[in-house]
C-alpha cells in the first residue's frame, strides 16, 4: 500500500485533467476519504438531478464482489509507476508505438468470438496472483486501496457527478483508452493478424502443455490457474518483478476498456466478411434484390423465406438451445418487439439455456459458456439485428461468467449467473422502469396534453399510472407506418380509461399546437446525447421543438451507449421492405402492387433514427432526471458499476 | 341562362362534395365555368363591366363557400374580377384615345379594334397597370390621389363614356365581353400550361447526380423531375409516401416507369434521410401572400427537417395557386379533417369508439388534417411559371395579377343588397 500512494500520485495530473479540480492535490488522510467513499455523501449527485430512490442493490457495488477483486488485484500488485510513465508519454504522443502498446492492441483485436477467451485468460492471469481466491482478505486489500484511490479525486471534483469509490480506476482506463486508440490505427492488418497468429500458437502450446500438466495433476478445475503459468511461464506471485508484472498489470485495465469499447460492427459491405459470416450462420438468408445503395454497409435480406426454414430445422440444431431457438424465432417473426422485451427474452432464453448447461469434460466452464453464448448471439443476430440495449445485457452475462471465482463448483457458477442475469432483469429493467414513472410523473400537471409517438413500455406505463393517481391530461398518440405500434397502445390506454387522440405523424404540426409536453421512449442514449430510437421520433422531437414544446426522453440506465453516432446512417436496422409497398386495409393504395419487377425503385424501411440532443429537454433515466449532456457521465458511472454489479 | 345554373349547381355540388381533385383541375373549371358564366350574361348599356364583375362576384362567392379551403377557386374569381377591370380600363382609355387624337368615324375605330382586340388590350392594360397596381415606384411618381380614387375613375368614365358617345354602346359591350372572354382563355391556357413552364425550369435546378426528396404526389413535381430526367440529367429521388393518402406511391409509380432511380420511404424515415438529400422539391396546395404555403399535410416536419441539414426547401407553384390573402392561423381555418377511416379501421376501433358510455365525451379522437402550413421563413425558393422567386417577393408577384379591391368578394353583394 505504501508504495502505491505515490505512484497514485504519479497518475493523479492525468486525472485530474478530465474535470473540475482545485490545485490542491494532496490525497486527504484515511479517516476523512472513507468518511467520503463510504458515506452516501459521496453519492450526492448535481444539483440537475432528483436523487433517485436506489435500489437496494444499487449500493451494493460499493461492496466489491469476489471477483472485482480479482481484477484490481492486478494492479494493486503492480508497483505502478514501473509503467506509467510510459503510459503518460503515450497519453502526450500517440506516435511511438511501445510495445506494451501493441500488446494491448492485439488483444483489443478480438472480435465478439474471441473475446470470451481473452477474458478468461485474463481473469485467469488475474487469480494467479493470488492463487486462492479468499473473498475477505481480498475485500480487505481492495478498500484501502478503494479508499485510497477514491479522494484523490473526489475531493477534488465538485459534486457534479454522481461519484462512487472506485471511480480512480474509471479514470485512469480512460486515459489509456485514449491513448491507445491512435495506436490502433496504426497497426496494418497484417501485423496484427501476425500478432494474433502468434498468441494462437502460443495458447494452443499452452493448452498442449496444460492437457499434459492436466493429465498428471487430474482434475479439470487445476487447469485454468496452471494454463497462464505455462503460457507466460511468469514467475509466481510476485510483487517485485517489474517486467511480468507489467504484463500482468498493465494489460487488464487495457482491456477492460478495450473491451468497453463496443466492437467494430460489421460492415455488410465487406465482401470478404460477409462471406464468412454466411458460412458460420445458421439462418440461410438471401440478399433482397433492389437494395439501397446509401445502405449497403447493413444486412438487407429477404424477408419471410428464413421463417419457414428454420422452424422445419428446429430439432436438428444441437447448437443451438432450444429457448434460445425459441426467441430467436420469435425475433424473426416479429413476435417479440421492443427494447426491453427483446432484452428480456434473451435473458431469460440464456437463463434457461445456462441452466441446462453442463460444462464438457476438459473444458473450463468459464471459457465454454461464454463460447456458447456467443454462439447463441450470433444466433440472434442472424435473427434480427441485436439492439444496442442487448448488447449491453450481452457484455454484462459475459463479464459475470468471465468474473465467475473460479472455486466455484459448476452449479454454483451456473445459480450464480442464472441469479445475475434474474437481478439485472429485475435491477435495471423492471425496477427502472417503475424508478422513471414516478420520476416522469411529477413532470405532469393537471390540464396537460401529452404527446407520446409509437409505442413505448415506459412511457406507457407511466401514462397509466399518472392516470391511477388521478391526474387530468390528454394523451395525443402519434404513430407512423409500417409498424403502426401506436395503434396497441391506443387501444390499452382508452381501454384503461385515458381521454386520447390519434394521429399520424405527418400531422404532427397540426396536432403539436394544443400539446404540451412530449414524452418519447428510446431505443438507446448514445454518449454524445443522441437518442436513437424508433424512426420518426426524430421528427417528433423536431417539430415539437420548433414549438417550444419540451421533449422528454424516458430511458432506462441499461440502454445508454457510449458509442456516438452523427446521423441515422452509418448504424441502423433495415426492415422488410415489403410492408411499405403494401398498405394493409387500405383497398384503394394499391400502386405498387407488382413493385420488385421494377429495377428503379427501392423500398426503404428503416427501423431506428438518431435524434439530435438538442431537440431534448431532459432524459428521464433511474438515476434521475438528466440533460443530455449529462449522458456520458451516466455512461461512465454505469459501465463501471455494471461491471461490478 | 338555365344551363349557367346548371353548370353552376354541378360545379358547387362537386366543390362541396370535395369531387375535384388538385387545385389545378379545380382552377380550369372554375375558370371555365366563369366563362360561360360571362358569355351568358346579358349586359346592360351602361357600366357592362360592372354588371359583368357583379355576375362573376354573386358565382364566385357561391363558389368560394362551397368549399373555402380551396384556395384556387378563390383566385381564379379573383383573376377574372382583374381581367374583366383591365379590360375595361384598357377599353376605355382606347376610346377616350380614339376620341382625342383623331377624328376617324366610330365603325373604323371599332374595325381595328376588333382586328388586333388582345394586343391592344394587353398594350393599354400595361399603360394602365399603374391605375390598377398598388402603390409601386411608378404609381407613386405618378399623380397619387388619381390612382387612389381608380375604381370610380373607371367604372364613372364608362359611365360619362356611355352617356357621351352611346352610338358604338353596343358594339363596345361586345367587345368588352369579347376582350375578356379571349382574356379568360388566355388565363385557362396558362393554367393548363403551368406544368410545362416550370418544368422548363428544371435544368437550372437540379444537377447530375443530385438527390431528391419529395414528399406525397404532385403533377408539377412529377413533371418537373421529368423533365429533367429528359435533359439526360441522372439523379436519384426519394419519395416519402405521404400518409395517409399515399400518393407518394403513385409518384414513385410514375417515376420508375419514366426511369428514374427512386426510393419510396416512410414519411417517418425523412428526418433520417434528409441529411443525405441536396434538395427538397415539393408541390403546394395554395401560396399565401407572405409567402407561406398551404402543403399537403406533413410537409412542415419535411421543412423543418430541411432547415435543419440547411437543405434548400424549393416548392413549386402555378400562378393560380397564389391567393392574394395573408394566413390567419392556416393550420385551423386554411385546413380541412378527412375520415378517421384513413388511419384507424372502424372495425377494429369501434368499440373505443363508442359514444355509449355514459361519459359524455368519447374517449378516442382521431384527427386526419389535408393540409400543413409551411411559413415563408422554412421555404428557400418558389418556382413559378413566370421563374423563381424568394417567399419574400410573393406580395409582389401577387399585385400583378390580382387587383386590390377584389380581395374580398363578398363585400359588394352584402353592400349592394
Amino acid at each position: 500500500m505504501e508504495a502505491r500512494r505515490p505512484s497514485r500520485a504519479v497518475i493523479d495530473p492525468k486525472v485530474r485533467h478530465v474535470g473540475f479540480f482545485a490545485p490542491a492535490a494532496n490525497p486527504l488522510p484515511g479517516p476523512s476519504s472513507t468518511l467520503l467513499s463510504g458515506s452516501p455523501a459521496g453519492n450526492s449527485l448535481s444539483p440537475v438531478m432528483i436523487p433517485p430512490p436506489r435500489h437496494p442493490s444499487d449500493r451494493s457495488p460499493a461492496v466489491p464482489v469476489p471477483d472485482t477483486g480479482l481484477r484490481r488485484q492486478g494492479s494493486d500488485h503492480v508497483p505502478v509507476g514501473s509503467y506509467n510513465p510510459s503510459e503518460s508519454l503515450l497519453s502526450s504522443s500517440p506516435a511511438p508505438s511501445s510495445p506494451s502498446g501493441r500488446v494491448g492492441l492485439a488483444d483489443g483485436e478480438f472480435s465478439e468470438e474471441s473475446d470470451g477467451w481473452y477474458r478468461y485468460r485474463r481473469s485467469g492471469s488475474g487469480t494467479y496472483d493470488l492463487p486462492l481466491p479468499d473473498t475477505a482478505p481480498e475485500k480487505a486489500l481492495d478498500n484501502p486501496g478503494k479508499s485510497s484511490a477514491a479522494p484523490v479525486l473526489e475531493s477534488k471534483k465538485p459534486a457534479h457527478v454522481p461519484e462512487k469509490s472506485g471511480k480512480a480506476v474509471v479514470e485512469e482506463q480512460n486515459e489509456l483508452q485514449s491513448s491507445s486508440k491512435p495506436l490502433k490505427e496504426k497497426t496494418t492488418k497484417a501485423e496484427r493478424r501476425a500478432l494474433q497468429e502468434a498468441q494462437r500458437a502460443a495458447k494452443a502450446a499452452a493448452k498442449d502443455g496444460n492437457k499434459s500438466a492436466a493429465v498428471s495433476g487430474g482434475g479439470p478445475l487445476s487447469k485454468p490457474v496452471k494454463q497462464p503459468s505455462i503460457k507466460k511461464d511468469a514467475p509466481p506471485v510476485s510483487l517485485s518483478i517489474p517486467a511480468s508484472d507489467k504484463k500482468g498489470s498493465d494489460r487488464p485495465p487495457e482491456k477492460e476498456r478495450k473491451k468497453d469499447v463496443p466492437p467494430p460492427r460489421m460492415q455488410f459491405d465487406d465482401k470478404s466478411r460477409v462471406e464468412k459470416a454466411k458460412r458460420r450462420a445458421v439462418v440461410n438468408q438471401t440478399e433482397a434484390r433492389n437494395r439501397v445503395e446509401l445502405f449497403r454497409h447493413l444486412p438487407q435480406y429477404e424477408h419471410g423465406s428464413q421463417l419457414p426454414d428454420l422452424e422445419s430445422k428446429f430439432f436438428q440444431h444441437d447448437p443451438v438451445h432450444p429457448a434460445v431457438y425459441k426467441v430467436g424465432l420469435q425475433y424473426l417473426a416479429g413476435d417479440i418487439t421492443g427494447g426491453n422485451a427483446r432484452c428480456i427474452a434473451m435473458l431469460r432464453a440464456f437463463k434457461e439455456a445456462i441452466e441446462d448447461y453442463s460444462t464438457p469434460p476438459e473444458k473450463s466452464l468459464a471459457r465454454d459458456l461464454t463460447a456458447k453464448i456467443s454462439s447463441y448471439v450470433s444466433f440472434f443476430t442472424e435473427c434480427r439485428p441485436l439492439s444496442i440495449s442487448m448488447g449491453n445485457a450481452i457484455r454484462f452475462i459475459k463479464s459475470r461468467i468471465a468474473n465467475l471465482p473460479l472455486n466455484l463448483s459448476e452449479s454454483e457458477a451456473k445459480a450464480a449467473v442464472c441469479s445475475d442475469i434474474e437481478r439485472f432483469i429485475n435491477e435495471k429493467i423492471i425496477l427502472a422502469d417503475n424508478v422513471i414513472v414516478r420520476h416522469a410523473v411529477t413532470k405532469i400537471r393537471d390540464g396537460d396534453v401529452l404527446l407520446t409517438y409509437g409505442s413505448s413500455c415506459v412511457v406507457e406505463m407511466f401514462l397509466l399510472y399518472a392516470h391511477e393517481m388521478g391526474k387530468q391530461f390528454r394523451v395525443v398518440v402519434v404513430d407512423s407506418r409500417p409498424k403502426l405500434e401506436g395503434q396497441a397502445l391506443l387501444r390499452r390506454l382508452v381501454a384503461n380509461g385515458l381521454s386520447c387522440t390519434y394521429s399520424h405523424i405527418n400531422a404532427i404540426s397540426y396536432i403539436m399546437h394544443e400539446v404540451t409536453r412530449v414524452f418519447l421512449g428510446a431505443a438507446s442514449v448514445l454518449s454524445n446525447g443522441t437518442v436513437y430510437s424508433r424512426v420518426g421520433t426524430a421528427s417528433v422531437a423536431m417539430v415539437a421543438h420548433a414549438f417550444r414544446v419540451p421533449v422528454i426522453i424516458c430511458c432506462e440506465a441499461y440502454k445508454f451507449h457510449e458509442r456516438v453516432q452523427l446521423d441515422s446512417i452509418c448504424s441502423n436496422e433495415l426492415g422488410d421492405p415489403d410492408v411499405i409497398a403494401k398498405v394493409p386495409g387500405r383497398m384503394d393504395v394499391n400502386y405498387l402492387n407488382n413493385w420488385s419487377s421494377k429495377e428503379n425503385l427501392q423500398l426503404l424501411n428503416l427501423m431506428y433514427d438518431a435524434t439530435p440532443s438538442d431537440y431534448i429537454s431532459m432524459i428521464i433515466t433511474d438515476y434521475g432526471m438528466i440533460p443530455t449532456t449529462s449522458v456520458p457521465v451516466i455512461v461512465r458511472e454505469y459501465s463501471r458499476e455494471h461491471l461490478f454489479v | 341562362m338555365p344551363d349557367v345554373h346548371v353548370l353552376v349547381n354541378d360545379f358547387l355540388n362537386n366543390l362541396k362534395k370535395r369531387k375535384i381533385e388538385g387545385s389545378q383541375a379545380t382552377a380550369r373549371q372554375t375558370a371555365e365555368l366563369l366563362r360561360s358564366v360571362i358569355s351568358q350574361q346579358r349586359v346592360s348599356y351602361t357600366n357592362q363591366a360592372g354588371a359583368l364583375m357583379d355576375a362573376v362576384r354573386a358565382v364566385g362567392e357561391q363558389l368560394i363557400a362551397a368549399n373555402p379551403v380551396e384556395l384556387a377557386v378563390g383566385n381564379i374569381v379573383r383573376r377574372v374580377l382583374h381581367i374583366i377591370r383591365e379590360e375595361d380600363l384598357s377599353l376605355t382609355t382606347a376610346a377616350i384615345a380614339g376620341l382625342g387624337v383623331s377624328a376617324v368615324s366610330d365603325d373604323d375605330d371599332d374595325a381595328e379594334g376588333n382586328d388586333h382586340p388582345v394586343l391592344s388590350a394587353a398594350s393599354l392594360a400595361a399603360a394602365a397597370r399603374s391605375t390598377l397596381r398598388p402603390p409601386s415606384l411608378q404609381t407613386l411618381l405618378e399623380d397619387v390621389p388619381d390612382s387612389a380614387a381608380v375604381p370610380h375613375t373607371s367604372s364613372s368614365g364608362g359611365d360619362s363614356d356611355g352617356k357621351s358617345r352611346s352610338a358604338d354602346k353596343s358594339s363596345r359591350t361586345r367587345k368588352l365581353k369579347h376582350d375578356v372572354i379571349e382574356a379568360v382563355n388566355e388565363l385557362i391556357q396558362d393554367i393548363t400550361t403551368c406544368h410545362e413552364q416550370i418544368a422548363e425550369q428544371a435544368v437550372e435546378h437540379i444537377h447530375q447526380n443530385e438527390v431528391i426528396l419529395t414528399l406525397g404526389s404532385s403533377r408539377t413535381v412529377l413533371e418537373f423531375l421529368c423533365a429533367a430526367k429528359e435533359k439526360k440529367r441522372s439523379f436519384r429521388v426519394f419519395v416519402a409516401e405521404g400518409a395517409p393518402r399515399y400518393q407518394g406511391h403513385l409518384l414513385a409509380k410514375e417515376l420508375v416507369t419514366r426511369g428514374l432511380q427512386t426510393t419510396l420511404i416512410t414519411d417517418s424515415a425523412v428526418f433520417a434521410m434528409i441529411s443525405r438529400v441536396n434538395m427538397v422539391i415539393v408541390g403546394a396546395h395554395a401560396v399565401m401572400a407572405n409567402g407561406g404555403v398551404i402543403a399537403p399535410v406533413g410537409l412542415n416536419m419535411v421543412a423543418l427537417a430541411a432547415q435543419r441539414h440547411a437543405v434548400p426547401f424549393v416548392v413549386l407553384a402555378g400562378t393560380h395557386k397564389l391567393c392574394p390573402l395573408y394566413p390567419h392561423n392556416p393550420e385551423v381555418l386554411l385546413n380541412e379533417l378527412r375520415s378517421p377511416s384513413e388511419l384507424l379501421d372502424f372495425g377494429e376501433f369501434s368499440d373505443c369508439m363508442d359514444f355509449g358510455n355514459d361519459t359524455s365525451s368519447p374517449l378516442l379522437h382521431v384527427v386526419n388534417p389535408t393540409f400543413d402550413y409551411v411559413p415563408p421563413k422554412l421555404v428557400n425558393l418558389f418556382i413559378t411559371d413566370t421563374g423563381g422567386h424568394n417567399p419574400s417577393y410573393m406580395y409582389r408577384l401577387i399585385a400583378d395579377y390580382y387587383s386590390a379591391d377584389d380581395l374580398v368578394v363578398q363585400r359588394r353583394p352584402t353592400g349592394g343588397s
